[in-house]
């Protein structure tokens, strides 16, 4: 021991002396300085054959691993460069992924923005025949397709609700688990989950047109199809936020002889409330997107119905979609109020979003979580 | 739960006339949007080609970059922007398709048009990329993008949510054995997720397979069996698509015809859909086999309350080391 030290004593060192610690390392920010180099070359290159922003992103992400993945390997080992190319693969991945969302969200606002404004929302389309000028005018609004939304969702709601959430409470509470009934309804539900939205608006409008004889459409089937649609996904949210409630809570209560159905609505229930709503506003968010099947079932209008069991009825996708694919005579106002449409349809999700979350936080039962 | 039985023979009530009727000599379908078909079969092949290949095609993109994405937030974004960024991609499972449908006609189809032009002169020699090039962008390669765009959000969520349940103590494992961030992922994170994964891809390939208004809006169509992604005229149709075009405009047996169109879809879905539950309830991490249990029971448990309860019973000391192990945390 001794002797080692002072043989390397001995020797004056040439050169500074290295740090075992951080010898064989790329240094701190090297990521950073890369890609800045890269990001200037990328600009460099693009330059020569013509500039584009997505192209100069594009090069620079190539550019940047593949030198990063070079100067690693030469200085420190192959296992660290694939360790920091595959984190430069990541990033660019969401990077790239965040583009089309953002700029999806970007378009309809940028779009939509301009259309929307107290008129728009509060009156519906319609033409209006003016006397002197021997024009007519059409005006566009959307009041029609709120107030067709609203119903449709609502009334999908009001039927997927009550069966969703009792299926739910049957499979958690009443079913031994492994019960033919119990497996019998986790596999059709999970099947359901699975039907495609049209496939829904099919069914509602064969089924109203069998009923009621043909053009059959009205608002009341298109929220049975949107009912088809909403069941699963109300069952199995309420299923798991039905499972996190804890058996202590039930055993606590049976213990002190409180029957079965009356644990369920004073004890369970309260305590999974906040999941529950939370399920079912998602729920919510989820169908009032649905083009296809409301298009089938309540076919498209311009003009007002708030009577959901006869006459067809618009609503906010369906008015996006039949102002861009069949406009009237004033095809730009068409497209705005469909870019119009599809903003406040955004807004709508967004708001039930926050409701849901908001509802989680302010029902969330004190010390469970 | 009698609405999914009810639906499917529904279903095949009505979609019987039109699977049964003549298709050469009946008189109403053979005009409209049902013309020159031998029988029902072959109306209905080609659309379930066009279904199956543009939903491949867009899983094909969107799966890496979904995984990517979930991988992002759940390891390597840091804790404070993973939060905010886990509820914008949940928010944007929320947006509705058809504006992911105009989003679609009104920026990524001109987005793509210089590529497309790109990749049929450079690339044309492979038949998905042969043909002639579309001038106006409504091309099955711009429907799988959407499609894949649209098939992000489902994805990711899920599979982060499966990537954030990795024991905490396998992760810190292999780190432990000198394993770079990747390497861990490798090791730790991706054997627990494997069926998790897999049965998001199938999901959001249930989301493609089933998905309307995007399609029908962007992809101008032909009822073909076509290849080539990048003209136009030349596409294969999508069931659910060629209903929503053509309902409007059918008669009643038309309509019959495309509600066994309907049918098929649906049958096709259901596949998915077993598929992808009986992988995750076969090798999921919750999964109640045999097998798992006895591996289980094999190995130590990791999860550190049992430790703590076991080391409590086997005497006071462990139980106190355990203690502050926990503390530090």
């Amino acid at each position: 021991m001794t002797a080692s030290i002072a043989s390397r004593k001995s020797k004056s060192p040439r050169g500074p002396i290295v740090n075992t610690l951080t010898s064989g390392q790329l240094p701190r920010f090297v990521e950073l300085y890369t890609l800045a180099a890269a990001l200037l070359v990328g600009a460099g290159i693009l330059a020569l054959v013509g500039f584009n922003v997505v192209g100069w992103l594009v090069v620079s992400a190539i550019v940047y691993l593949v030198v990063l993945g070079v100067m690693s390997s030469l200085v420190e080992n192959r296992r660290k460069a694939t360790d920091r190319v595959v984190r430069g693969l990541v990033s660019t991945a969401f990077l790239l992924a965040i583009i089309p969302l953002v700029s999806t969200l970007a378009t309809v606002i940028a779009r939509g923005i301009g259309v929307i404004n107290w008129t728009f929302i509060s009156t519906s389309t319609s033409n209006v025949f003016d006397p002197k000028t021997l024009a007519v005018v059409q005006t566009e609004g959307a009041l029609q397709s709120i107030v067709g939304t609203l119903i449709i969702t609502g009334m999908a709601a009001a039927m997927s609700i009550p069966i969703g959430i009792l299926t739910a409470i049957y499979l958690v509470e009443y079913s031994l688990a492994g019960n033919w009934m119990s497996r019998t309804v986790t596999t059709l539900v999970d099947v359901m989950t699975g039907i495609p939205s049209i496939v829904a608006g099919l069914f509602a409008f064969s089924l109203f047109s069998l009923l009621f004889g043909p053009k059959a459409f009205s608002g009341f089937s298109a929220s049975v199809a949107l009912a088809v649609l909403m069941i699963p996904i109300v069952v199995r949210s309420s299923e798991e936020m039905l499972k996190l409630v804890s058996m202590e809570l039930r055993e606590a209560s049976y213990a002190l002889g409180v029957s079965k159905f009356l644990t369920i609505w004073k004890v369970v229930l309260p305590t999974a409330i906040a999941g529950l709503v939370t399920g079912v506003m998602l729920a919510i968010a989820r169908v009032i997107g649905e083009t296809a099947p409301i298009f089938m079932a309540a076919s498209f209008t311009n003009n007002f119905n708030s009577n959901p069991f006869s006459g067809p009825m618009q609503t906010l996708p369906v008015m996006a979609y039949t102002g861009y694919k069949f406009p009237t005579t004033n095809i730009q106002g068409s497209l705005d109020s469909a870019w119009g449409a599809a903003l406040l349809l955004i807004i709508l999700v967004v708001i039930l979003n926050l409701i849901a979350r908001i509802v989680a936080r302010a029902f969330a039962p004190k010390g469970l979580r | 739960m009698v609405i999914l039985a009810g639906v499917a023979i529904f279903l095949i009530v009505q979609a019987a006339p039109a699977i049964a009727a003549n298709w050469q000599t009946n008189a109403s379908l053979t005009t409209g949007p049902t013309a020159n078909q031998a029988s029902f079969w072959t109306y209905v092949a080609p659309l379930i080609w066009g279904t199956v290949f543009v939903s491949a095609i867009a899983l094909v993109m969107g799966a890496p970059v979904a995984i990517g994405i979930a991988l992002f937030i759940s390891h390597y974004a840091p804790r404070r922007i993973a939060g905010v960024l886990g509820y914008l991609i949940d928010l944007l499972a929320a947006v509705p398709s058809i504006v992911f449908g105009l989003w679609g006609i009104f920026v990524i189809r001109p987005f793509l048009l210089p590529l497309t032009v790109w990749l049929n002169h450079n690339l044309g020699w492979i038949p998905i990329f042969g043909g002639q090039a579309s001038a106006t962008g409504s091309t099955l390669f711009a429907g799988a993008v959407v499609l894949a765009v649209m098939m992000l959000p489902i994805i990711t969520s899920i599979s982060r949510e499966i990537f954030l349940q990795t024991p905490r103590l396998h992760e810190e494992a292999a780190f432990a054995l000198g394993a770079t961030k990747w390497e861990m992922i490798r090791l730790a994170v991706f054997p627990y997720a494997r069926s998790g994964i897999v049965s998001a891809l199938l999901l959001g390939l249930g989301r493609a397979l089933g998905e309307t208004m995007a399609i029908a809006l962007i992809v101008s169509p032909s009822l073909k069996f076509w290849v080539q992604l990048l003209t136009d005229g030349q596409n294969s149709q999508t069931v659910a698509a060629n209903i929503a075009l053509n309902f409007p405009i059918a008669d009643t047996l038309q309509r019959q015809a495309l509600i066994g169109t309907g049918l098929m879809l649906f049958v096709i879905l259901i596949a998915v859909n077993l598929i992808a539950r009986t992988i995750v309830a076969r090798t999921g991490p919750g999964a109640r086999n045999k097998r798992a249990q006895r591996k289980a029971r094999q190995l130590p448990p990791t999860d550190p309350g049992v430790i703590a309860t076991a080391d409590a019973a086997a005497g006071p000391v462990g139980a106190t080391t355990v203690a502050t192990a926990e503390g530090v945390e």
